[in-house]
């Protein structure tokens, strides 16, 4: 059974969002990386880039495929989790803790609420498996 | 939506399922890179149902087999198999396909799952004026591929018979369990190994007895995105991706599996003309100097020049870096790099001989 926390928001490309302080964190959900297999490459934005709603924002890789990164809010990235470049597997690992990718100061942090709270998301989640 | 004798096994396994070539197949069970080393370190066991097989009988078999294949058919001795291409009149790729030789009259052609119908086609078709019987048996068997330096050990614990004299690419017909089995020391991946053509409903038995027999082996049970990885790491061609219709073989590298000496087959007046003239693009590998993983499709430039695409990439799991093949424009100097166009951003990429994975010489003696 995939693993869904409780205490964040979630996108429907399978990103999550915490909010902390002023910042949002942003990283893909234990489905996510379930689906995708062993993570073996990412590609992630500067400090400074700008991130847009419902846009790629970077790419995960794993052997076979790869997947795109969705911005779930607008905003300035603040802070990138650079460990992950070198050890994409940690997303695998720990995608709601060591695996987070980006902090993103939003323009509009009233965005939020336009995301899935974790009983969505789960109710989302055993859709998705249905169409398996 | 087909499914192979194994489909349930695979399930019970964890595999997961992707539709490839019409076929519900496991991708991956534990995981590409683990299926991947297991099978150059020890052994891996995968479902190759999917393929197709082919049966050629008749007094012209023989003839049949060297019109409609690129490859010397008639240097085979009996039992033993040649890798060879089907090409059109154009000298594009229909296929690439393994010849099994019975006798003069008797051959039996493994194709590519998603060429099956139409290599079938095309067989029977171009072969009409020979005295001989083209027959799609693929519905009749099932196919398991045991690779990996341990496979041999694997199957001796299970086969009467003693493999160590089945040499590479040579066959034998046995018995096992009252059901005739094909075992042929072919494989996909540059690894030693077996490929076994077995009746449909006995798959699930000899998987599980090879399993069995494995595990001391640490054997693993392979998808097809470790098939896939291996043979990139080999720069095995794969239909779709490297060779097609369009692509000719001296274009794709494989001028060696093609003998004009041998007397009139089809391809074979255009494919002297391309050798004679010489060809637009070539097949090419290629090594990441900067940070990412080619993918088909993508772009291949030289100074905003575009020389052509990418037909397979991976990250190598033997390697741990990124390869990939693809067609480079003939007569371009680019000094040994160039740039692949990632998700819009150009990266540098160097180009490298293929086989990009070489076993060490002392490795290989062993087979």
């Amino acid at each position: 059974m995939v693993e869904i926390l409780d205490e964040l928001k979630y996108t429907k490309e399978h990103e999550w969002v915490r909010l902390e302080d002023d910042l949002v964190v942003i990283g893909i959900t234990d489905y996510a990386q379930d689906a995708l297999g062993e993570i073996v490459y990412i590609e992630l934005p500067s400090e400074g880039d700008e991130v847009t709603k419902g846009n790629p924002f970077g790419a995960v890789e794993s052997t076979k495929s790869v997947s795109d990164l969705y911005a779930p809010i607008s905003g300035e990235v603040v802070e990138v989790n650079e460990a992950l470049l070198d050890s994409p597997e940690v997303i695998n690992e720990d995608p709601y803790g060591e695996g987070w990718m980006i902090k993103v100061k939003p323009y509009d942090v009233g965005e939020i609420q336009d995301l899935m709270d974790s009983d969505e998301y789960t109710e989302f989640v055993e859709k998705e498996s249905e169409k398996l | 939506m087909s499914r192979t004798a194994l489909y349930e096994v695979h399930r019970q396994l964890g595999g997961k399922i992707v539709e490839f070539a019409g076929w519900e197949m496991p991708v991956e069970y534990t995981g590409i890179r683990d299926e991947h080393l297991a099978v150059r370190n020890s052994a891996g066991l995968f479902d190759v149902s999917h393929m197709g097989e082919i049966e050629i009988h008749g007094r012209e078999a023989a003839s049949l087999c060297q019109w409609v294949t690129t490859n010397d058919i008639a240097s085979l001795k009996s039992l033993q198999a040649g890798y060879t291409l089907l090409c059109n009149p154009e000298g594009g790729i229909i296929d690439d396909v393994i010849v099994y030789k019975f006798s003069d009259e008797h051959f039996f052609i493994c194709v590519n799952a998603v060429n099956t119908l139409k290599d079938y086609e095309w067989i029977r078709d171009a072969g009409s004026r020979f005295k001989a019987e083209v027959l799609n048996r693929s519905p009749e068997f099932s196919q398991i591929a045991l690779q990996g330096p341990n496979s041999q050990g694997i199957l001796n614990g299970i086969f009467k018979m003693s493999l160590e004299s089945l040499r590479r690419f040579y066959f034998q017909p046995l018995k096992w369990n009252g059901a005739d089995l094909i075992v042929a020391r072919t494989g996909y991946t540059g690894e030693d190994g077996f490929e076994i053509f077995l009746p449909w409903d006995r798959a699930t038995e000899l998987w599980d007895k090879i399993m069995d027999k494995g595990r001391p082996f640490g054997i693993l049970p392979c998808g097809l995105g470790a098939r896939d990885t291996l043979r990139i790491e080999m720069a095995y061609p794969l239909y779709g991706h490297e060779i097609d219709e369009d692509i000719n073989p001296i274009e794709a590298g494989l001028i060696r599996f093609v003998k004009i000496g041998k007397g009139d087959f089809i391809g074979r007046e255009s494919i002297i003309n391309s050798m004679e003239k010489g060809v637009r693009k070539k097949l090419a590998g290629f090594e990441m100097i900067e940070r990412g993983i080619p993918r088909q499709g993508y772009g291949i430039l030289r100074d905003n020049d575009v020389l052509g695409a990418v037909t397979s990439g991976t990250l190598s799991p033997s390697l741990q870096k990124p390869i990939a093949m693809g067609y480079l424009k003939t007569g371009v100097k680019h000094n040994g790099e160039v740039e692949i166009e990632i998700r819009g951003t150009k990266r540098r990429a160097k180009i490298v001989p293929i086989p990009f994975y070489k076993k060490s010489e002392k490795e290989r003696k062993k087979w």
